[in-house]
């Protein structure tokens, strides 16, 4: 708290810029969305991003795995191009 | 909000699934696909997680450190297999990234006592790029990566359902 005092107010714009981005983050975490109006911590919500990114690149992983799997089983060329037309037009 | 970086969610989500797909049937026709040994699909396996995690990066493009670094990263994994004394143009190229994300903004990280600083350290080592990234950038970068992550999730897992007739 001693140090605010010294801060120019050109940091504590940059303060505010940091607030604002790390709100938007903690929009974008499951775990955190539910608390929107408590007051998060700025380390609680790096915490929780650090932990959701790695959840996401464990469910990469084991998508990879899955397609890596099912690619092996699947023969048929034909229904290739229908599922590409679903997709995209979704 | 006019936020130059705004994600449109169908066109990213588009050109990652098209991507995705055409590398799928490249991966498909390479080997004999009915070989099950565990070498064969570790093969696989990671070739389709580069393909996906590549697909996204070229969905992306240059618009952002995080893609900048990780199609730096996969051009020189690629360049280092083919070509063993491509080391002097490596150094340039990641240079020429650093500088980019660093001169952008002015703001440092504190030491004062505000209590996050290890958490952030953290978090650049998750975040493609994220080593030379300031604080404000580093948020921002997270933001967007995160919210393509959940776009590269959801498509592999559509796919991943239809082909599981």
């Amino acid at each position: 708290r001693r140090s605010r005092s010294k801060q120019s107010s050109v940091s504590s714009i940059a303060d505010d810029q940091i607030t604002d981005l790390v709100s938007k983050l903690q929009h974008l975490i499951p775990e955190l969305r539910r608390r929107r109006f408590d007051k998060v911590s700025t380390s609680k919500v790096l915490q929780e991003t650090c932990n959701y990114i790695r959840s996401l690149h464990r469910e990469v992983e084991d998508l990879s795995d899955r397609l890596s799997q099912l690619l092996a089983s699947t023969d048929s060329d034909s229904d290739q191009a229908a599922i590409i037309r679903s997709l995209l037009m979704q | 909000m006019n936020n130059p970086h705004h994600l449109n969610p169908t066109s990213l989500k588009s050109r990652f699934t098209t991507r995705f797909l055409r590398a799928l049937t490249k991966i498909r026709a390479q080997k004999p696909i009915s070989s099950s040994s565990p070498t064969e699909i570790f093969r696989r396996y990671r070739r389709i997680k580069v393909a996906a995690d590549k697909s996204m990066a070229y969905s992306v493009r240059s618009r952002r450190i995080w893609s900048r670094a990780m199609l730096w990263k996969l051009r020189s994994r690629s360049y280092r297999r083919q070509d063993p004394c491509s080391g002097r143009r490596s150094g340039k190229t990641n240079q020429a990234i650093m500088k980019k994300s660093s001169n952008e903004n002015t703001t440092t990280r504190r030491e004062d006592g505000v209590g996050f600083v290890e958490e952030a350290d953290e978090l650049r080592q998750l975040v493609p790029g994220g080593e030379t990234m300031n604080l404000c950038n580093l948020l921002d970068e997270t933001a967007h990566y995160i919210k393509c992550l959940t776009t590269q999730v959801q498509e592999m897992k559509k796919i991943a359902d239809f082909y599981s007739f």
